[in-house]
């Protein structure tokens, strides 16, 4: 291998680890966002596992997330309404999830809207990173 | 290693277009990835472009569920289902749902009302329930699977 293809390999290997476009970097761009308001936010997986499982009475057949995301995040899930397969939310067992800042905002956006009734904090949507990232955090 | 997956794509097709089954599906990314997040892509000829037309015009409210796009998401696949979208009345309806279009009711006459409420089945827009193969465009009879088999289709 000569010297040049090493270089090109190093440098696609380095862009690779500092890609912007990970659960660690969305949950911390998240987290700044929510320390903007709330100086010492600390995201919990414990309150995302909470927020996850709340049943918000705004849609009838889809009254939570684990409506169509199941209770185990490293476990594939079925649309409620069309059965379709939904692959694990958990970055542990599915290493896409939380890979794309442009996906996580526009599923957050459609589905805050749809099951909470409005578009969720950048605090939840931390809270909620750190309980995919770490989904067996005991109550 | 190309030209065998082109070959047993070929044989597929073949034997899809023999008992009527095949659908050629143009391929769109944005498509794909977008209507095929919560229910497989629709082939957009099943639909008139009409139907098409008034569903995508309000994705906020797409079956009780939020499907919005970004206007240029919406601009591409808009595009898309008109170009490829259906013009024969059979598959008009008012509705904009595939499954009360008059071909769909014709193609699933025979099957039952127990068919239809098997949890497995669930609901009309779980096309791949029994036509397992569909996402890879084979919605022949003999791909056809109906959970609790009360549908008896299997000849070979």
């Amino acid at each position: 291998m000569n010297w040049k293809v090493c270089i090109a390999l190093l440098s696609w290997l380095s862009a690779g680890t500092a890609s912007a476009e990970s659960p660690v970097a969305l949950m911390n761009g998240y987290t700044s966002e929510a320390a903007r308001s709330a100086p010492g936010f600390v995201p919990s997986a414990q309150r995302g596992k909470d927020f996850f499982a709340r049943k918000w009475g705004v849609s009838g057949k889809m009254p939570n997330c684990q409506s169509c995301h199941g209770n185990d995040l490293t476990q594939e899930s079925r649309h409620v309404i069309t059965g379709r397969r939904i692959a694990p939310l958990s970055p542990q067992a599915n290493g896409e999830r939380l890979t794309s800042s442009a996906k996580v905002e526009k599923w957050f956006g459609r589905n805050c809207q749809e099951v909470v009734g409005r578009a969720c904090t950048a605090a939840e949507k931390a809270d909620l990173i750190k309980f995919f990232s770490n989904p067996g955090v005991k109550s | 290693m190309k030209w065998i997956a082109g070959l047993m794509l070929a044989v597929l097709a073949g034997a899809a277009y023999a008992d009527g089954g095949r659908l050629n599906i143009p391929a769109n990314a944005t498509w794909q990835e977008e209507c095929g997040s919560c229910h497989i892509p629709y082939p957009p000829q099943l639909l008139s472009r009409q139907d098409w037309q008034q569903l995508m015009g309000g994705l906020d409210k797409h079956f009780a569920a939020n499907a919005a796009l970004g206007l240029q998401e919406r601009r591409e696949i808009s595009a898309f289902l008109q170009r490829y979208g259906a013009s024969s009345e059979r598959y008009v309806t008012n509705t904009m749902r595939i499954s009360d279009t008059p071909w769909f009711k014709r193609e699933h006459r025979e099957v039952s009302r127990a068919t239809w409420a098997d949890p497995a089945v669930k609901s009309r827009s779980n096309c791949t329930a029994c036509h397992v193969n569909a996402e890879r465009g084979d919605w022949s009879e003999r791909g056809i699977r109906v959970p609790g088999g009360r549908f008896e289709d299997d000849d070979d």
